[in-house]
């Protein structure tokens, strides 16, 4: 196809969507009786509800069957939970399990406490705006992007392969982190390959990512306490660390308990660091990944579907927390 | 998170001049009585290291990208400072350069062609739905955006493997929508994923949006003669335009940053730019001139849309439209 081929083609999909959004609007314009309103609600529900019926609620279905079938992807054998079984049971699933863990510890963790802190040291602050905006610049940034940002930090280079006058003259490091590490005087690191700290600087770059969203949120919830709760408890004595456990805290619980299951959530899914940055490889493979390399890959969907059916369950009690959490809030 | 949504970040609140009886001065917040406490200088020191370590990784690349690659590779960007060697090279070498099928170009071009109907299409769709769970009296309405709302939380992998297969062999004779000789090199399959993945949420998202409208203004317009098609097109759309735009922001900045749904369904010659870096880094990880440069080609599209457009963002983010 060539570049125009695609605009054009990208032109006619829109149109066609615009077109049945204005064949809908036209038809059911002169329905007015009861009945005809009806025939309208459905006309303007229907399109949506064919889609995630078709695309959501029947796909999931069919991945529950799947799971309990073996791995071919023609003629494959009902084995009941065995898939299941080999998540819990096999060393390289149990490794899996046990990275995802850390990641979604570790993310929500990390990327609350630092969009915390950074929001109530910026708030009010003469250079907030600006301030506010350098966190949140990740968003905007792809996870592919985000990993090749920070795999360039972590670059690495030993003095291994070069000549023995490179060598005593010191190797030059490209990466920011060994600089950093050399010019204290320590060995430059593998931050990619060195197992099992090589997780934990994969971490570091969602981490990276999320804590803008969770400064946004606690900022606004910050901001939203009132002033004469603060300032009678100021009166009352109450100041600095105090004032942090008992006054701001309890007042913004409800938004730290949304920023904290809506990044867990998000860290059940990560694929994209995993992908870019490692590939899977050096022990750092997660559950997301691990579906996509079982499916695509292996040519298991018998265990990639098992893995998919998990991470629901999974979610699934988080984003119930979640989503009351969320109503509790919007009630206030 | 109603009260939130008027302070979006900043700006903060006008705090009452000395109305209050404080001892002179604005009143400190929860937040500045800790900081005080905190030692003033500490806490700024936290945070400059905060915004350092948020801002100094990408422009580190940045930098990268326009330097010589002979220096990209034999010495470190902060090296730019004492010998500013500049060059735009790596940009044309990148756009040239090749991961999977066709040019780095290809691959942006791809990313338009798939991202303008995938932002386009849910948001037609889903203000209609949205539009009718909001205003209109049918039976079971309530029970169906309870159904769609508890939809969100069905995690895409869930549905990618027999959503795949359902593109490869489509029931009731239809065209296929993946695989050789399907219609527009696969894009179909793509444009559609992404719209079936956006909608629990852009419903739920605009209906929140439409309720806040007071039922009066509907309830007037009933009564003069007005039909739901003449209130939509007429007050909903032109009223929703701030919301609709929250919505578009996020919906286009998880399009085109996507690399899983375009990994499973997009053939090699759609292929987005994601997917194209994704590989490129595996291909040739250490030409830190070429990947720079190649990244931010990538960034720079959702970089300005974000600026300019994060007033929606924010009001966005803070109504809860969090895609899981």
């Amino acid at each position: 196809m060539t570049t125009s081929d695609k605009l054009i083609q990208m032109v006619i999909a829109v149109a066609l969507f615009f077109g049945v959004m204005a064949v809908i609007l036209l038809l059911t314009q002169r329905l007015r009786s009861r009945n005809g309103e009806r025939v309208q609600a459905a006309a303007f529900v229907l399109p949506a509800l064919l889609l995630i019926l078709v695309g959501l609620l029947y796909p999931a279905v069919r991945t529950l069957i799947r799971s309990f079938y073996g791995a071919g992807p023609f003629e494959a054998p009902f084995v009941g939970l065995d898939n299941y079984t080999r998540l819990f049971t096999d060393p390289t699933q149990l490794q899996v399990l046990r990275n995802t863990l850390f990641w979604v510890i570790l993310t929500p963790l990390l990327s609350t406490g630092i969009g915390l802190v950074y929001a109530i040291l910026v708030d009010r602050s003469r250079f907030e705006k600006a301030a506010k905006a350098l966190l949140f610049l990740p968003m905007a940034i792809s996870m592919v992007g985000a990993s090749i940002i920070w795999k360039f930090v972590y670059a690495y280079r030993s003095a291994e392969g070069l000549s023995s006058a490179q060598a005593a003259g010191g190797v030059d490091q490209i990466g920011l982190a060994n600089q950093l590490l050399t010019m204290i005087g320590l060995d430059p690191y593998n931050f990619i390959l060195d197992q099992p700290w090589n997780t934990f600087f994969l971490i570091v770059i969602l981490v990276w990512i999320q804590a803008g969203f969770a400064m946004t949120i606690l900022s606004a919830s910050i901001k939203a306490i009132p002033d004469d709760i603060v300032e009678a408890a100021r009166l009352d004595g109450v100041g600095g660390w105090k004032m942090f456990r008992h006054i701001t805290i309890p007042s913004i619980r409800p938004s730290l308990i949304v920023v904290l299951t809506t990044i867990t959530i998000a860290t059940l899914k990560v694929f994209d660091i995993v992908q870019t940055a490692t590939g899977g490889n050096f022990g750092t493979s997660v559950m997301a990944y691990e579906f996509y390399t079982q499916n695509f890959v292996s040519g298991n969907q018998g265990l990639a579907t098992a893995i998919a059916v998990v991470i629901f369950v999974l979610v699934v009690p988080i984003v119930i927390y979640n989503v009351r959490s969320m109503r509790k809030l919007e009630a206030r | 998170m109603t009260a939130a949504v008027e302070n979006p970040v900043g700006t903060e609140p006008t705090p009452p001049e000395g109305g209050n009886g404080s001892k002179g001065g604005r009143p400190k917040s929860a937040a500045s009585a800790f900081k005080e406490s905190a030692g003033g200088r500490v806490g700024s020191a936290i945070a400059l290291i905060v915004a350092l370590v948020w801002t100094v990784p990408t422009f580190g690349l940045l930098v990268s990208s326009f330097r010589p690659e002979a220096e990209v590779k034999s010495n470190g960007w902060w090296n730019f400072f004492q010998d500013p060697q500049f060059t735009l090279d790596n940009y044309r070498t990148a756009l040239d350069s090749s991961a999977g099928a066709g040019t780095l170009m290809d691959n942006l071009i791809n990313s338009v062609v798939i991202t303008v109907p995938a932002v386009l299409i849910p948001i037609s769709l889903a203000t209609l739905a949205a539009y009718a769970f909001a205003w209109m009296d049918f039976k079971g309405r309530d029970t169906l955006f309870v159904a769609v709302f508890a939809l969100q939380i069905v995690p895409i992998q869930v549905t990618l493997v027999p959503l795949l297969q359902l593109y490869r062999d489509m029931p009731f004779g239809l065209v296929p929508l993946s695989g050789n000789g399907a219609p527009a090199g696969g894009l179909y399959a793509l444009w559609l994923s992404h719209t079936i993945f956006a909608m629990p949420l852009a419903i739920f998202l605009l209906h929140n949006f439409m309720r806040e409208i007071p039922g009066e203004l509907i309830e007037s317009a009933r009564v003069d003669g007005a039909g739901h098609v003449q209130i939509f097109t007429r007050m909903m759309l032109p009223l929703m335009a701030p919301a609709i735009a929250a919505f578009g922001i996020f919906q286009f900045l998880w399009v085109w940053n996507d690399l899983l749904v375009a990994k499973v369904f997009s053939s090699p010659q759609v292929q987005p730019l994601t997917v194209a870096l994704q590989l490129l880094v595996g291909q040739r990880g250490e030409d830190w001139y070429l990947l720079a440069s190649g990244a931010f080609i990538s960034l720079v599209i959702p970089l300005v849309v974000f600026f300019s457009l994060q007033r929606y963002f924010v009001r966005g983010l803070l109504a809860g439209s969090v895609k899981g």
